[in-house]
């Protein structure tokens, strides 16, 4: 880790439920607590989108919808790195087996673009080895203060 | 369809303009219901010519990205057209990233969609 989260961040540790809509349990404090933080709103909207298509694929993909699993998700915030590790129950899956969404012959592929803008517009994301648990970070630009 | 419950519609000529009601598209289900609505200008209304304004959009997921893509191959089926306009920087960059930039036909400003449909 580059950048520990200072002593006053944000923390939120809980269980979502495997149905949709459940990602709004985390992304409505998360907003609130990033503008808090200061965070710039082209920043805010990175750490949403990426947050909230991972929560999805751990819900959707990785429990399959399954009532009986859950998907745990924390969060740090700070003002300098916002942090969320989101671990599911499923299989896990290999992130390098996901095809290029912007090949030729995937462009006009209704799915398969949620990896590939969690990359774009995170700082970092981390894979355990299994597959099913993402880290998501995104350090703050000095430059945006 | 009588009624829409998440987009506007109106026309600029001969131009279906297309407003969005939700300010943030990621909820599976009213995803489903915007498909729903859109699919039908194309398939049922036979709107030929349609412009999606997305002044009104703060934030979309990449499950609405599908059903845009969706939109675009039926809108081309029934040889129409469809065009997009006032789309908010961060999400340009979602099309940017994706590349469905060179998918879709993105023009700045209502105004200039429409005229470019002449």
């Amino acid at each position: 880790m580059i950048d520990q989260p200072a002593a006053d961040a944000w923390r939120l540790s809980i269980d979502l439920p495997s149905e949709r809509g459940a990602s709004r349990r985390v992304t409505d404090d998360l907003l609130e607590h990033l503008g808090i933080h200061g965070w710039p709103p082209s920043d805010i909207f990175a750490i949403h989108l990426a947050a909230e298509e991972a929560i999805v694929n751990a819900i959707v993909h990785g429990n399959r919808l399954d009532p009986a699993k859950k998907v745990h998700v924390e969060c740090v915030v700070s003002p300098e790195v916002t942090r969320i590790a989101i671990t599911d129950e499923g299989a896990g899956f290999d992130p390098a087996s996901v095809p290029d969404c912007t090949s030729d012959e995937r462009l006009e592929a209704p799915g398969g673009r949620g990896v590939m803008l969690m990359r774009s517009f995170m700082s970092r994301i981390e894979y355990n080895a299994k597959g099913n648990g993402v880290v998501l970070e995104k350090i703050r630009n000095p430059a945006d203060n | 369809m009588s009624s829409h419950k998440r987009i506007d519609v109106s026309k600029v000529g001969d131009v279906t303009v297309v407003r969005f009601v939700d300010k943030k598209i990621l909820d599976e289900a009213g995803i489903q219901e915007l498909g729903a609505e859109l699919f039908f200008l194309i398939e049922h209304d036979n709107r030929r010519s349609i412009l999606l304004n997305f002044e009104n959009v703060d934030f979309l997921s990449s499950a609405a990205l599908g059903k845009l893509i969706t939109l675009d191959r039926k809108v081309k089926a029934a040889q129409g057209r469809l065009k997009m306009s006032n789309i908010r920087p961060e999400i340009l960059e979602v099309f940017q990233i994706t590349k469905l930039n060179k998918v879709f036909d993105i023009r700045a400003e209502e105004a200039e969609a429409v005229s470019a449909f002449q």
